[in-house]
């Protein structure tokens, strides 16, 4: 029989005990939990606060996940080390755990930059587990100034979250503009002003140089008073141990596309690894929940012997705030052309490069998008299908006969 | 197990069973009263091809369902051949719309997803779209193939 053994009780270990099972019914399966909750929704934490789920609610599985899929899960426990020549790994309350294959689910810290005050805080915050959430909600009331310093994916959803139960939100960032991983400016000056629009005030193109107690100071030279601050600038992957057992590691975790990584029977997936993106053709860290989970379920497919490739990876984003959407994928080669559509309320744009869709945004009209998506991650020839009129609208009747055939008129 | 097939060569282009299916998921008895005035966001979208080519689409209840594998909020899940969506859980975070490759997962127009459940939740009893088809373009049969 043999013994699985998973690092880390995210999204990317559920898909790995998923994978797992899906070819071995019999091995052992052990997860280091470093967080006291079964598999949670990690980025529900904004909808908690917003109310729209609740702790139940948020479990990613059901309360019988582990039981059903013979896995024991180790909480409160971290993993210290790994011994990649005796295949054990080290706990932090010092016992060793034996391994025949090993996957490092080990996700992503936040990342505070140096700067200066920041420990004459009282009141601050991370926003990445439960255990920050149910702290900030402690701490806010309805008169809280809060103060949130990155305008990216984390630290506007948290505004969105925090927005009707607090007096005022301020967002700081760096980047000239919100959003900026996912966003070009126009886009992003669109979704500022729908967040303007709904109360959220934004400091950009400027960081924090100094915080003393509860008044923070630009480095423009701007001022803020707050009773709450939240450090949303941004993530690093928890790579360590991998690095210190020996194993290849940049910004992330290398793997490749069976998810391996370059020692023995070691594995990673998730937020933890760097890969490739196919629409770039470049590696990169691309810490979305979906490729975590088809990161982990493939891992745990091989890991158990079976065959299976994670080789279409794309970054891709569905976010909204107060209502309006964006949908991103792929990204904007050097060189590539962009079909735009937009007027007030909605933009579409796609990008094309080399005879291929690859990527877009779209914001404020959300409908059949994954068609799109599904061109570039199929790398779909662009002379193939209609584009004229996928560019309208996305459709499977611009995509020729043939595929519509395959898709409607039998099993996919 | 039994799936939902598409006969082009029979599709009227007439969208009835875009309506079916609103009245079937809107919960409630009197089509009218379920429809009249009111945008529809069915499960099932007719498209036509550049030729005036009519057909639906709708869920295909893939043997490997990237939305599944890409529900944020775990409310989207394989059981028995049939991707379900748990409305108690989705967030309306539209991610499984980003992914579907054929544009089969609709927003409901009230801010969360949605999609063909084979009327296995509703009191249908079996596809609505089918039921109504007046033309047989549309068949819920098991041909063999695998869930």
């Amino acid at each position: 029989m043999k013994k699985y053994v998973i690092i880390g009780n995210g999204v990317a270990a559920a898909g790995c005990i998923e994978g797992i099972r899906s070819v071995d019914p019999e091995g052992s399966i052990t997860v280091i939990s470093a967080e006291q909750h079964p598999v949670y929704c990690r980025p529900l934490i904004s909808y908690y606060l917003e109310q729209k789920t609740d702790l139940q609610r948020m479990h990613y599985r059901a309360e019988s996940f582990y039981a059903d899929h013979g896995a024991e899960v180790l909480y409160g426990r971290t993993a210290t080390e790994i011994n990649a020549d005796t295949k054990q790994i080290v706990l932090d309350n010092g016992d060793s755990i034996a391994y025949d294959a090993l996957c490092c689910c080990t996700g992503s810290s936040p990342f505070v930059p140096p700067m200066q005050g920041l420990d004459t805080v009282d009141n601050k915050f991370s926003f990445m587990t439960i255990d920050d959430t149910l702290a900030l909600e402690q701490a806010v009331t309805p008169e809280s100034r809060v103060l949130i310093i990155g305008a990216g994916l984390i630290g506007l959803k948290c505004a969105e979250g925090l927005h009707s139960r607090v007096k005022s939100i301020t967002v700081c960032d760096l980047a000239p503009r919100v959003l900026s991983s996912i966003l070009d400016d126009k886009c992003a000056a669109m979704m500022q002003k729908h967040l303007e629009k709904n109360g959220i005030d934004f400091i950009l193109g400027t960081s924090a140089k100094e915080f003393c107690g509860s008044h923070a100071v630009m480095q423009n030279g701007t001022e803020v008073d707050f009773d709450v601050l939240v450090l949303a600038v941004g993530v690093r992957a928890n790579t360590a141990i991998v690095k210190n057992a020996g194993g290849n590691v940049n910004r992330g975790i290398v793997v490749d596309d069976a998810c391996r990584t370059s020692l023995a029977d070691i594995y990673a997936a998730g937020d933890c690894t760097e890969y490739h993106d196919i629409s770039s053709d470049t590696v990169k860290v691309m810490a979305l929940m979906p490729n975590a989970y088809m990161q982990g379920h493939t891992a745990g497919v091989n890991m158990a012997g079976g065959e299976a490739a994670f080789d279409n990876a794309i970054p891709m984003n569905s976010i909204g705030f107060f209502g309006f959407h964006c949908h991103t994928a792929g990204s904007q080669p050097e060189g590539c052309e962009m079909y735009e559509e937009t007027d007030e309320n909605h933009i579409r744009r796609l990008f094309v490069k080399d005879d291929k869709l690859t990527g877009f945004m779209l914001l404020g009209h959300m409908h059949r998008t994954g068609i799109y998506t599904a061109l570039i991650r199929n790398q779909t020839p662009l002379s193939s299908v209609d584009f004229a009129r996928l560019k309208i609208e996305p459709q499977l009747a611009a995509m020729g006969n043939a595929y519509r055939d395959k898709v409607l008129k039998g099993a996919v | 197990m039994k799936r939902i097939y598409v006969k082009e060569e029979w599709c009227l282009g007439c969208h009835l069973c875009e309506y079916n299916c609103a009245f079937a998921n809107s919960g409630m008895t009197d089509m009218v009263k379920a429809l009249r005035g009111k945008t529809i966001y069915p499960r099932i979208q007719v498209e036509q091809d550049e030729n005036g080519i009519t057909y639906a689409v709708s869920c295909r209840h893939c043997k490997d369902p990237i939305c599944v594998k890409s529900c944020i909020a775990g409310a989207l899940s394989k059981k028995d051949g049939v991707i379900e969506i748990d409305h108690s859980k989705c967030v309306g975070c539209l991610t499984c719309v980003l992914v579907c490759p054929y544009g089969a997962v609709i927003e409901d127009g009230s801010g969360v997803a949605q999609k063909c459940e084979l009327c296995m939740k509703n009191n249908c009893g079996a596809p609505a779209c089918v039921k109504g088809c007046p033309n047989g373009a549309i068949v819920y049969e098991d041909r063999g193939e695998a869930e």
